[in-house]
């Protein structure tokens, strides 16, 4: 659970029965005005861009790492204080929707309200596409918003970019879709077709069958480590590494047929919603699930994870809308309902949770939030969309737009929700308007900052313990003059408790026959210990006096 | 109702009739989830060290060599057929000054604080002034007097320089003067001197190394040698910290270099192991915190002055036992010469590369050169760091020393543990380097 930054509240005051109030850590010296605002702004850029808690130096006794660690520590606290800084830099705010009047509520707010009051170029962004009898459609954005790939179950496949309107390109596959997905970036796609999973280009080019993914209902691309993870509908997950076309790991899942799967965009972790009601974690270096969290009660019909990978959202067959923590894998707050099952969720960049249930999707705000110490229960939702007779099959929102996504049995929506996009995109990372040339210059810096597929793990930030015990055993190789571990002083430290390793040292050693001087020094102590027993037994016996005597403890 | 919904036009993202794209940037950490950390991997891929080599070489070995302490670009050196000539760093071509000097190997050479040149080989030593005599002239001064002489060393800032004799004695002369103004010897010792070297801190202490395993250190204020050190291999080598005084460091012929501090000979300070065979040549960067080293495994190796453990290795095909190494005065590139007659230019630091960067570019390294310093406990990156090719046979050697050393560490051992000597306490690698000390 979150701290709440106490940078300004008051001082923690307790009341004496006189009324007086004692002042824990009551500030003695004076500091300036422009001193505490510093102090403040110093903690506020800790908490926001901080490299964890900072090291105590000064119990460092070595001078020179003592010097080092004061520079890192210095080094670290000046980055944070001039990333707070640059963000006056940042140019958008994000967008917003909020009633004036208590009467009013933003869940009545509809579309055509909303293309009323935004400029042209933004009212454009509401549109609907009517693509009937091949539905119902899947949609997914690639990672910078700016294309769009539609896949029907019917096997209509189309990209496009969508705010120009422009269509990339479009196959009429003659088979089942069940999933769809763009790779790395806008060039290549991949499509989970009846049998395998095929790669087209940008152009509708078929460019690889992928014969090791039989039946796959499921996809997810790990941007990070160029993998594409697969879930079969017979419940293998499969990684494949995009940028070599080796397959990873394959592994059989063993819990039925998997119902829904997504991937933690912080460490790039994928969780798979079985039939059972569990959500299982999976990295590929496990064979078995790194968590197992029962989550509903019947089918998970879908997750979604937040980007900052702290929050998890999952609706189940049973009616429920659940909100985690998966740091520690507790529910966050009580759930909520949703009156058919949710066949979709998605969490926007901003933390907005889009719900697609029957005919209808629903947009709930602040259904958590890392700033609140105590998740509160939201009461109505943002805002809500449909209820006209197209069946919500997927909701996807369009990363650094107010755009909602819906693929439905009707075609495609578009939809603004305002609010709902990251404002500042950060163009060496995500670009949304990207030329040619950067694309392929990311491509590249993406291949060779490629993270290996063995550093996906719960805490990407987990590097490694040091290994305390062997460079112990290390040092004593090397230090051949250091005094031999005494046998006995070893044997009795661990010598405790019924099996002690006294015991079993002796009772190995009979069967072997052979004295040595270890030996000896063992008998000699259990033969002293057996004696000590024997005395503390006979001092019981005495104190309890001659008729309790048989009652005493051995 | 208030509504705002994002509105970004492309017209604000590049300016109209500009074909510069912004690139707005955003630091905060929820959309920078993941962290790569392939910088160490780009640095060994841009590892080319190897410049080129100086004009044609000579013709035979290149067994001295000396750089202009006033000038980054002018370096001499001298060869087993008497053959000194001097050459411009940045041009790389043929010589500038060449002459005939001596009638056989050219042991030791110096440049004068005035720009002259020393050279001394068994036909003594002679004064040559490169940059404003033609080529193939006769020498400005010789001096003749006393045995052959193995090597040169001049003073930091007078125009004093001392030459270490065969007769075990080193002697100091004035530019000037045609006699020996010192001649200074360890009581009784007879054996040759192989190096002398003036510190240049300290400009009164000269350090020498002899055939008989023999390390001396002189003064010439009071006109003694001060101590006597015997090692337990003779050394090739001997150079002090430019930056810190009393520390020396020592190339011997047990492949190893010792580095020892002046004020403490009971032990070595550091041992720098890595070569598979003598080192014949050491010399700290300007900086005093790097170390070069040449050896007959026909490497030459740069060490960190700290560390037990060489930080690279320079190689090529052609290039054969190597006598010399020296870095710029910059410490920005090295030089070594070797026993094919060539004289090699190579980068202090392989992956670097000289001309102006753009601060993008600067900042970009800066961050790699970052995240490698950060992770380096990581065995991945240290494996990916730490790993050079070496050619067959040395890698070869490499593994039959170890073998070899391992034999005798375990029949060391195995004595010990069945005599008197179990009793003593052992003796640190380090302390082993000193054989025997007197003052």
């Amino acid at each position: 659970m979150d701290t709440i930054d106490t940078v300004d509240a008051p001082l923690t005051r307790v009341a004496q029965p006189n009324g007086a109030l004692t002042v824990k850590n009551a500030r003695t010296e004076f500091r300036s005005k422009a001193e505490l605002e510093r102090i403040r702004r110093q903690r506020q850029a800790q908490k926001a861009y901080g490299r964890g808690r900072q090291i105590d130096v000064k119990s460092v006794r070595d001078k020179k790492l003592r010097r080092n660690l004061t520079n890192l520590e210095t080094k670290y606290k000046t980055a944070a204080l001039k990333s707070k800084e640059a963000e006056i830099l940042l140019e958008n705010t994000s967008g917003f929707l909020e009633a004036e009047t208590e009467l009013e509520r933003t869940y009545r707010v509809r579309q055509d309200d909303i293309q009323k009051e935004v400029g042209i170029d933004v009212a454009q962004k509401k549109f609907e596409l009517k693509l009937e009898g091949l539905g119902p459609y899947v949609c997914e954005y690639s990672r910078n918003g700016r294309d769009l790939i539609l896949a029907g179950r019917k096997g209509h496949v189309a990209t496009m970019d969508w705010r120009e309107g422009k269509l990339g390109c479009e196959l009429q596959l003659g088979e089942t879709i069940r999933d769809a997905r763009f790779l790395h970036n806008n060039q290549f796609f991949a499509v989970a077709q009846k049998k395998y999973v095929y790669i087209y280009d940008s152009s509708g080019v078929e460019l690889h069958c992928m014969k090791k993914h039989v039946e796959v209902s499921h996809m997810e691309f790990l941007p990070y480590h160029f993998l594409l993870a697969t879930l079969s509908i017979n419940g293998y997950l499969k990684y494949q590494d995009t940028s070599t076309g080796q397959i990873v790991t394959e592994i059989p899942t063993k819990l039925g047929t998997p119902v829904s799967l997504t991937q933690n965009p912080h460490n790039a972790i994928l969780h798979v919603g079985q039939q059972n009601g569990t959500v299982t974690l999976w990295s590929p270096n496990s064979s078995e699930p790194l968590v197992k969290l029962l989550a509903h009660r019947g089918p998970v019909r879908s997750l979604a994870v937040d980007r900052e990978g702290r929050y998890m959202v999952s609706a189940g067959q049973d009616n429920r809308m659940a909100i985690w923590d998966i740091r520690n894998f507790k529910e966050a707050v009580s759930s909520y309902f949703t009156r058919s099952p949710a066949t979709s969720l998605a969490i926007s960049d901003t933390g907005l949770t889009a719900v697609g249930w029957g005919t209808k999707t629903t947009v709930w705000k602040g259904l958590f939030s890392k700033e609140r110490a105590v998740q509160e229960k939201v009461q109505s939702p943002y805002m809500t969309w449909g209820g006209e007779g197209q069946a919500i099959e997927r909701v996807r929102w369009c990363p650094y737009e107010d755009v909602l996504g819906l693929g439905h049995t009707e075609g495609f929506s578009s939809l603004i929700i305002p609010g709902a996009g990251e404002a500042n995109y950060d163009a060496l990372e995500v670009n949304p308007f990207e030329t040619k040339k950067q694309r392929q210059e990311g491509e590249v810096k993406g291949l060779l900052n490629k993270l290996q597929p063995e550093m996906i793990a719960l805490d990407p930030n987990y590097i490694g313990n040091l290994d305390l015990r062997s460079e112990e055993q290390r040092k004593a190789d090397r230090d051949l003059d250091s005094p031999a571990v005494d046998v006995v002083e070893e044997m009795r430290n661990r010598a405790r408790g019924k099996n002690g390793a006294l015991k079993k040292y002796l009772r190995k050693q009979r069967k072997k026959n052979i004295i040595d001087e270890k030996r000896l020094k063992a008998e000699e102590m259990y033969k002293e210990m057996q004696e000590k027993k024997d005395e503390r037994h006979k001092e019981r016996k005495a104190e309890l006096g001659p008729t309790l005597a048989r009652f005493a403890k051995s | 109702m208030k509504i705002k919904a994002l509105s970004r036009s492309i017209s604000t993202q590049q300016a109209p009739g500009s074909d510069v794209q912004r690139a707005p940037r955003n630091l905060a950490p929820e959309i920078h989830p993941q962290r790569a950390l392939n910088a160490v991997k780009l640095e060994r891929m841009f590892a080319k060290p190897f410049l080129g080599q100086l004009g044609n070489g000579h013709v035979q070995g290149v067994y001295s060599m000396c750089k202009d302490k006033h000038s980054l670009n002018s370096v001499a050196s001298g060869s087993g057929d008497g053959v000194i000539k001097v050459w411009d760093l940045t041009s790389r071509d043929d010589e500038v000054w060449r002459t005939a000097a001596h009638s056989n190997i050219v042991k030791g050479m110096t440049f004068t604080n005035d720009k002259k040149l020393l050279s001394c080989a068994t036909d003594g030593i002679k004064l040559w002034d490169p940059y404003n005599t033609p080529k193939d002239t006769t020498p400005i001064a010789t001096w003749q007097e006393g045995g052959p002489y193995t090597s040169l060393s001049a003073h930091r800032t007078g125009n004093s320089f001392a030459a270490s004799s065969g007769a075990g004695c080193i002697r100091v002369w004035d530019l000037e003067q045609s006699t020996a103004a010192q001649t200074i010897q360890w009581p009784n010792f007879t054996d040759t001197i192989t190096d002398v070297c003036f510190n240049q801190v300290e400009t009164s202490v000269v350090g020498s190394v002899a055939t008989d395993r023999s390390l001396i250190l002189f003064d010439l204020r009071t006109n003694t040698p001060v101590i006597k050190t015997v090692l337990r291999f003779a050394a090739n080598r001997i150079v002090f910290n430019p930056m810190e005084a009393m520390n020396l460091a020592v190339a011997s012929e047990d492949h190893n270099i010792y580095i020892f501090d002046a004020r403490n000979f009971d032990r070595a300070q550091n041992i720098q192991k890595g070569h598979v065979a003598a080192v014949m040549d050491v010399e700290f960067s300007p900086t005093g915190e790097e170390l070069v080293s040449g050896s007959y495994d026909r490497t030459v190796r740069i060490w960190k002055r700290d560390q037990g453990q060489s930080r690279d290795i320079y190689h090529t095909k052609r290039m054969q036992r190597v006598f010399r190494t020296m870095w710029t005065m910059d410490s920005k590139y090295m030089l070594s010469g070797s026993d094919d007659g060539n004289l090699r230019l190579w980068r202090a630091n392989a992956s670097e590369r000289s001309g102006v960067k753009s601060t993008k570019q600067r900042q970009a390294l800066e961050y790699n050169t970052a995240l490698v310093e950060r992770y380096s406990h990581m065995p991945e990156i240290k494996r990916i760091r730490r790993h050079r090719h070496l050619p067959k046979v040395i890698k070869k050697a490499g593994e039959i020393k170890r073998d070899e050393l391992g034999a005798i560490k375990r029949r060391e051992e195995n004595e010990r543990k069945h005599s008197d000597k179990k009793f003593q306490k052992r003796k640190g690698e380090r302390e082993k380097a000193v054989l025997v000390k007197q003052q």
